[in-house]
């Protein structure tokens, strides 16, 4: 191996000097295809039985909407997105740090653990889930003996991140761990403080169910606590792991730098106060004080400017490069999952102005406006790096140029489908909710705003349709990548080889 | 300081954790003692109330209602007074819910009978003809899980205080007092209900969820 010290100490190393071990990432990367898969298959099925409730009768009591919905959401969270995050964590970190897994047996058993806790944890999660057994806590539905194996999937996640860091020989953090390190510590704290519960088996000396637990926290306290997390999962599962992506995959994919370091500061640390705060915009008008309320709708305007200072960056960053946005499809996903980063980190704001929530909040407004972040942020930016990295850890080219295309525009066209019609079934229900006649009495009984709903939600479900149809297209291509797509020798250096 | 920070994970590490809870620190710990306190009057949730409540999270009713009536006219005039914080005082967890795909359910006892329910919950398109709604048939044939509604009851008691067996509270007793206790309720309601099968099970010392759904359901006022 060669190194290369530049004279502040920095350790640069010649290409394809360390061979990297990604036995791990590409663990992590199936379970992402999977579940991404199963996840979006769910959420197509349910987003249909909202437009033709026949549907919610192909398996009896455990396919309802409500049984399928927090089914759909733990999926694409815990399995599509998490295992996305892993994947490139363990990419990533080790191409930043410059050190390889190989180098340590300890971190490499650590990693492998790490996969498979998760991955029988998560089988576990989704079977608890399917008996309907729940805290029915959103995105917290999981009882404690699952909550137990979670922590300890975290504990080792981050022994291994730690361990990596520890042994690695760039001394100098890059912008993608500093956001993979906020990954960790931000859901460990959040993760533990919501899911406090006592199980009542042991506590009423066995009785009952041993699954079961009730929350240490009652009422108000719960909400605030639950919004606190739930929003904040939020950022630091579906924004700040997403952010470190970005930070790497688009200047390796386009061979540009960073545009500014500065920025990336200001937008690093100015999201990681600013966040926590805008929790309680889930909660207005509701029975938590009043300061509360404004303190979450304040800090969620606040929260624009490092949004957008890091989408910003990104765009920036491809400046005099633009004509890569025509010749490389992943450059594509990559600026228009930046873009709708931007979109969505508008559009929550506005929805946390307490005038704007009123009518906002309880509608379909709110599926939309997460919709158009998971969708074209999080997804778009998840399969963008997982097509990056795939030609360096399979050594193939990437199976389909002209599939990334197709599945590009499909998933786009799907994404402005999903959030127009549900901006317009929110704020239409929300308006008709509130509408009154001449002499002051309510206009609409509730089912009439129900009814009127129905093109719209038979529109959603045809842009899940489209979605998931090019989702099938990402897991296809990357199947044949992995498979039947040509041998590549050296490593590309930037742009990923496709056919 | 930056690119110190940068250099030393561990410091780093401890800096994003003290930017990331004082957030948390602020806005959740000062009011935490005087939001749980229930308004005057509040009774905690009988034995069957809980079961049924264990059925609404089960069948996970949070996906489409909410249980959170926001000061607006337009809300007061179609669901009963705005809620309280101390209403919710022996509500583990809360129940808010974040979508009304269907409406609010914060006092649906004040304005629906056992009757409807039952009708509803059978075949939602019998009473509200456009409704979206799926059919909860099962709840009528699977029994509510009494036991671990017990052993919920029991644990808020002792940890938390909650007001079972006090003046003025709800009785609690031991196993054997809380199954006959939820019985006697269940009898109560499945003699407002028609369904041969749940006043059968009933009637053998057995609580369909149903019957235990229609108890909480009456009791949200």
């Amino acid at each position: 191996m060669t190194y290369i010290f530049s004279n502040k100490g920095v350790c640069m190393q010649s290409n394809a000097a360390l061979e990297y071990d990604y036995s791990v990432a590409k663990l992590f990367t199936y379970t992402t295809i999977l579940f991404g898969i199963l996840g979006m298959l769910i959420g197509t099925l349910i987003a249909a039985q909202m437009a033709f409730p026949e549907l919610n009768y192909f398996f009896g009591e455990y396919g309802t909407f409500s049984r399928l919905r927090p089914m759909h959401t733990n999926i694409v969270i815990f399995g599509f997105t998490l295992s996305g995050i892993w994947a490139t964590a363990y990419y990533v970190s080790q191409r930043v740090l410059k050190v390889s897994m190989a180098e340590s047996k300890f971190l490499m058993a650590l990693g492998k653990i790490h996969f498979w806790l998760y991955f029988f944890g998560a089988l576990a999660a989704v079977i608890t889930l399917g008996m309907g057994i729940t805290q029915a806590k959103e995105y917290a539905v999981f009882e404690w003996p699952i909550d137990v194996v979670i922590v300890l999937i975290w504990v080792i996640w981050g022994l291994s991140l730690f361990g990596l860091i520890g042994i690695r020989r760039e001394k100098s953090l890059y912008i993608s761990m500093w956001y993979y390190i906020a990954t960790f510590l931000g859901i460990a704290m959040l993760y533990l403080f919501n899911n406090m519960a006592v199980p009542t088996y042991f506590a009423s000396g066995g009785y009952g169910s041993i699954f079961h637990s009730v929350s240490m926290y009652s009422g108000t306290n719960d909400a605030l606590v639950q919004w606190w997390y739930g929003h904040n999962a939020v950022a630091f599962g579906f924004t700040v792991p997403i952010i470190a992506m970005i930070y790497y995959f688009l200047p390796k994919e386009s061979g540009q730098a960073v545009y500014s370091y500065k920025l990336s500061l200001l937008s690093f640390w100015g999201l990681m106060f600013v966040y926590l705060w805008a929790g309680s915009h889930h909660l207005i008008w509701s029975t938590v004080p009043d300061w509360m309320q404004t303190m979450g709708s304040i800090f969620s305007v606040v929260l624009i400017l490092p949004s957008w200072g890091s989408a910003i960056n990104m765009l920036l960053t491809m400046k005099g490069e633009w004509n890569q946005l025509t010749e490389n499809p992943l450059i594509k996903l990559m600026v228009l999952a930046s873009t709708f980063y931007m979109l969505s980190t508008i559009e929550g704001p506005i929805q946390s102005i307490k005038s704007v929530n009123a009518i906002a909040h309880f509608t379909d407004w709110i599926p939309g406006h997460v919709h158009d972040g998971v969708l074209g942020w999080v997804v778009f930016m998840i399969m963008a790096a997982l097509f990056h990295m795939a030609p360096r850890m399979f050594k193939k080219e990437i199976y389909s140029k002209k599939l990334i295309d197709m599945q590009f525009w499909l998933q786009t066209t799907a994404i402005v489908l999903y959030f127009t019609s549900m901006w317009i079934a929110g704020i239409t229900q929300g308006m008709m909710w509130r509408a009154v006649d001449e002499y002051g009495n309510l206009m609409y009984s509730f089912i009439d705003t129900v009814a009127v709903l129905h093109p719209y939600y038979t529109i959603r479900a045809v842009a899940g349709v489209l979605y998931l149809l090019g989702f099938f297209m990402f897991a296809y291509n990357m199947i044949l990548t992995m498979t039947a797509a040509k041998k590549i020798d050296t490593e590309p250096q930037f742009r990923s080889p496709m056919a | 300081m930056f690119h110190w920070l940068e250099k030393n994970p561990f410091f780093f590490a401890v800096g994003v954790f003290l930017v990331i809870a004082f957030a948390g620190l602020i806005e959740i710990l000062p009011n935490f003692a005087e939001a749980s306190r229930p308004v005057v009057g509040l009774k905690p949730y009988t034995v069957l109330e809980l079961a049924g409540k264990e059925v609404y999270k089960k069948d996970n009713c949070i996906a489409c209602h909410s249980q959170l009536i926001r000061p607006f006219k337009s809300e007061t005039d179609r669901y009963g007074q705005y809620s309280l914080s101390g209403e919710y005082a022996y509500d583990r967890p809360f129940l808010w819910g974040s979508k009304r795909t269907g409406p609010d359910l914060h006092r649906i006892g004040n304005y629906r009978s056992t009757d409807w329910h039952e009708n509803h919950m059978w075949d939602p398109k019998s009473v509200i003809p456009q409704s979206i709604m799926p059919a909860y048939k099962h709840q009528f044939s699977n029994i509510a899980d009494i036991e671990t509604a017990y052993a919920e009851a029991v644990t808020v008691k002792k940890l938390f205080n909650t007001p079972y067996d006090v003046d003025g509270g709800v009785a609690l007793g031991s196993w054997e007092d809380a199954q006959a206790a939820a019985l006697t309720e269940a009898k109560a309601i499945a003699a407002d209900m028609k369904n041969q099968d749940v006043k059968d099970l009933v009637a053998n010392g057995q609580i369909p969820e149903i019957v235990a759904l229609i108890a909480y359901m009456n009791k949200l006022k």
